[in-house]
């Protein structure tokens, strides 16, 4: 039986726990907002370029000089698996699941003997890959989109990405990270970049789609599509990396509103604990009382 | 057929502008087209520069944009902007301490590029490509600003 001195300590601990739990969540709750609003708003420029790309790529594919962005190089010897995930943890499931991906993913594509090659961006993704696969981690980026995801981050990682392809460091290349449903659900994510897979995903309500008919193209085809896809590469990063942002954001929230509200289960019981202990204690001492003025008035 | 045209302009981060327009003049990489109501299919890259919008004959709207692309068809006309700001938001002080700063950075670049190999190489060049484009949008900053203080 704990002391009333030792209830006391912990729920005045659970306390201040419950209080960090619940300021985090409020603040989650407003980055999450501001994520979604960035998330939203690129969302225009995106469409538009897939439709493009979609309308230009539809017709290049077939040619024997098509770029590899597109086509890929002809083989599949190396891939580069490019895992993004938060800096910080404390969001629920929303590293550990990316990461899981991940493992699923090099272990498949190991055992099918393709080389792995690993970026990962955050540093959960660098902590949790760097025992089992260290040696096939080709860089990490940490800090990316601190306060503020700009298209410019985006791009330089793009931009590194296509000097290691150009390298021929690599032959195709696949994005994980979490793609935003809600704020309790997020839908773990496998996109492949390179080369580039042309749906008509893109095409949407609100975006017209591609107007049937024999565009012209200034200056010519393959120039045209030698700078829209390193563009889209750069624009495919920056989508993910904003619905991963609203993800861990919104994973964060639910999580720790879970904790507050755990905390406060929490404080409840120990708090009926001490209060049964507390009475125990006085009428422990009520009856001592009283049945020595009993045995006093028999005597 | 409609006698507008509906202009959109985007950046990556979000949708600039988006209305109907009598005609719009977009700097193309092998010159400058007009966009009126009917114009044929098109896809075409932008140079750096200022975009012109028409309404009813008269400029409404002048917009510097760094580059991209453009998308044409009869009814609309997209351009996918890697950046775009009013052309009134031009600042020639800072635009020209910019490109003093790139100007005085390139040699030096140059010269690493032609002593690498391998990917170091590869990084290099693309660091020379970004700042080559990055001093074209400069020098077209301050040729727009030019031009405007020439119409004024």
């Amino acid at each position: 039986m704990p002391s009333l001195k030792d209830l006391r300590v912990r729920i005045r601990s659970v306390q201040s726990t419950q209080k960090i739990t619940a300021a985090m969540k409020v603040v989650a709750a407003s980055r999450l907002r501001r994520a979604q609003e960035q998330a939203e708003a690129a969302r225009p420029y995106a469409q538009r370029m897939q439709r493009v790309l979609g309308s230009l790529a539809a017709r290049m594919a077939g040619f024997p000089g098509a770029p590899p962005l597109l086509v890929g190089t002809g083989k599949n010897d190396t891939h580069l698996i490019v895992v993004a995930t938060s800096d910080r943890g404390l969001a629920g499931g929303f590293n550990a699941s990316i990461l899981r991906e991940a493992r699923r993913r090099i272990r498949e594509l190991e055992t099918a003997g393709t080389r792995v090659m690993i970026l990962t961006i955050g540093r959960k993704g660098r902590d949790g890959l760097r025992r089992d696969y260290g040696r096939v981690i080709h860089d990490s980026l940490t800090d990316v989109g601190r306060r503020h995801i700009s298209f410019e981050e985006a791009q330089e990682i793009a931009e590194r990405i296509l000097v290691l392809f150009r390298a021929g460091a690599f032959d195709s290349c696949t994005i994980i990270f979490n793609r935003f449903r809600s704020a309790i659900t997020q839908i773990v994510t496998a996109q492949q970049l390179i080369p580039f897979p042309v749906t008509a995903e893109g095409e949407t309500a609100d975006v017209p789609p591609a107007t049937v008919g024999v565009y012209e193209f200034e200056p010519s085809e393959e120039e045209i599509l030698g700078e829209l896809l390193p563009q889209n590469l750069a624009v495919q990063i920056y989508t993910a990396l904003l619905e991963n942002a609203a993800s861990e954001q919104g994973a964060r929230m639910t999580a720790m509103d879970n904790a507050t509200r755990n905390a406060g289960e929490m404080i409840a019981r120990l708090t009926l604990n001490y209060n049964r202990t507390r009475q125990a204690a006085i009428t422990k001492e009520l009856i001592e009382i009283i049945s020595g003025a009993e045995s006093l008035r028999a005597a | 057929m409609p006698d507008q045209v509906s202009f959109e302009l985007v950046t990556p981060e979000r949708m600039v502008l988006s209305e109907l327009v009598d005609m719009v003049v977009v700097p193309g990489t092998e010159g400058n087209f007009g966009v009126l109501p009917g114009h044929s299919l098109l896809v075409s890259t932008i140079r750096p520069g200022t975009i012109d919008v028409y309404q009813g004959g008269t400029v409404t709207r002048r917009i510097f944009v760094a580059g991209g692309f453009a998308e044409v068809t009869p009814e609309r006309c997209t351009v996918l902007a890697n950046e775009a700001l009013a052309a009134e938001e031009l600042d020639r002080a800072a635009t020209e301490a910019e490109l003093q700063v790139i100007e005085g950075n390139l040699p030096s670049l140059r010269e690493q590029v032609a002593r690498a190999s391998g990917t170091d190489r590869e990084r290099l060049l693309t660091e020379l490509a970004r700042l080559e484009r990055d001093r074209a949008v400069a020098q077209a900053k301050l040729q727009a600003l030019a031009e405007a203080a020439a119409a004024r």
